[in-house]
């Protein structure tokens, strides 16, 4: 009976929004808007997406990138209204649900293998206008 | 004061209007029915006893089963009483309807029982001594009880170990974040006392 009662509040709270599909291990683009004041305007996160997780109004998904030499994660709620859209640039290959092993590596050994044969969101938007 | 009688469901969180992400506690709160009234000249003080969470007939006793029937519902597990602002009636509904979005209650719940727990987890205290140069034993002790000779005796209420939680904790001035009637839900902001599937009291 809880689980019906979540549901519907996970329901009622968290909307489905139109992001596209992405896993740990997939490299995203989060275009986050920012307020500064009265302005607003969209900021651009790009890394490997380590985790996903939560369900329904909780679910939240975290970007990892190497910025300066100085790793730098950001957790992001899937139900944001502050996240203008998510461009997924590479559909990596990982054998795991959270990557955490990434946060060990460097260089070299912290690229993931691509997955081949598939249509980023990027390119998808440029055929449909092309 | 009025009030209902609800039940945690467990915990989520909503982005308010002014786009904070607010973690909110869920709670299915009635529909009450009011099965006593208590009035100012027959017992002494006005008060309207609500009951909420459906039991079976055969959990019931006699003398209960006549209270319910009375108030022509079926027999529910929790009674609590309330005194609200407007007179009610026996077989009246009281539903979540009387909370709106944005006001402050308070929010009643038994905390979960922790059992025999010492000082520093029920006191706060930092413990005795450190962990290394050679001491032992000392990391979460109470340390001292008061003087020797004078006054020769522990001071009553001296804070020391024993049984922690189980208590009725009030939650004060929480504030509705939002208000499902169709479903008898009700959302309220931050986090309220006691296990999932307790019973807790919701006051304004």
């Amino acid at each position: 009976m809880n689980l019906n009662i979540l549901n519907f509040i996970h329901e009622q709270l968290a909307p489905k929004t139109k992001l596209p599909s992405f896993k740990a291990g997939d490299t995203v683009t989060v275009h986050y808007k920012i307020k500064e004041g009265d302005k607003e305007r969209v900021q651009q996160f790009q890394g490997v997406v380590i985790q996903r997780k939560g369900t329904g109004a909780t679910e939240s998904f975290t970007v990892r990138k190497i910025s300066n030499s100085v790793g730098v994660e950001r957790i992001f709620p899937v139900v944001s209204p502050y996240i203008d859209k998510i461009d997924v640039n590479k559909v990596g290959i990982v054998r795991r649900a959270r990557i955490y092993y990434m946060r060990d590596l460097t260089g070299k050994s912290a690229r993931i293998a691509e997955k081949k044969n598939y249509t980023t969101t990027t390119e998808a938007a440029e055929k449909v206008s092309a | 004061m009025s009030g209902i009688i609800g039940k945690k469901i467990g915990m989520t969180s909503v982005f308010g209007a002014n786009g904070k992400y607010i973690p909110c506690t869920i709670i299915e709160a009635g529909p009450c029915i009011v099965t006593q009234v208590k009035t100012l000249e027959k017992d002494g003080y006005s008060a309207a006893q609500i009951a909420y969470d459906e039991k079976k007939e055969k959990h019931t006793s006699g003398a209960m089963k006549g209270h319910f029937a009375k108030a022509q519902t079926t027999p529910k597990r929790k009674l609590v009483e309330f005194d609200f602002e407007e007179p009610k009636n026996l077989g009246d509904v009281v539903t979540v309807e009387i909370f709106t979005e944005g006001e402050f209650v308070d929010v009643v719940g038994t905390s979960k029982g922790k059992g025999f727990q010492g000082v520093v987890k029920r006191h706060g205290f930092s413990g005795v001594g450190g962990q290394t140069h050679g001491q032992h034993d000392r990391q979460r002790a109470p340390g001292s009880l008061g003087a020797s000779s004078f006054p020769a005796r522990v001071f009553k209420g001296m804070k020391m170990a024993g049984r922690l939680g189980g208590d009725r904790v009030k939650s004060r001035n929480i504030t509705v974040v939002k208000v499902f009637a169709e479903k008898n839900l009700i959302l309220v902001k931050g986090s309220v006392a006691g296990a999932k599937g307790s019973y807790v009291l919701i006051e304004k």
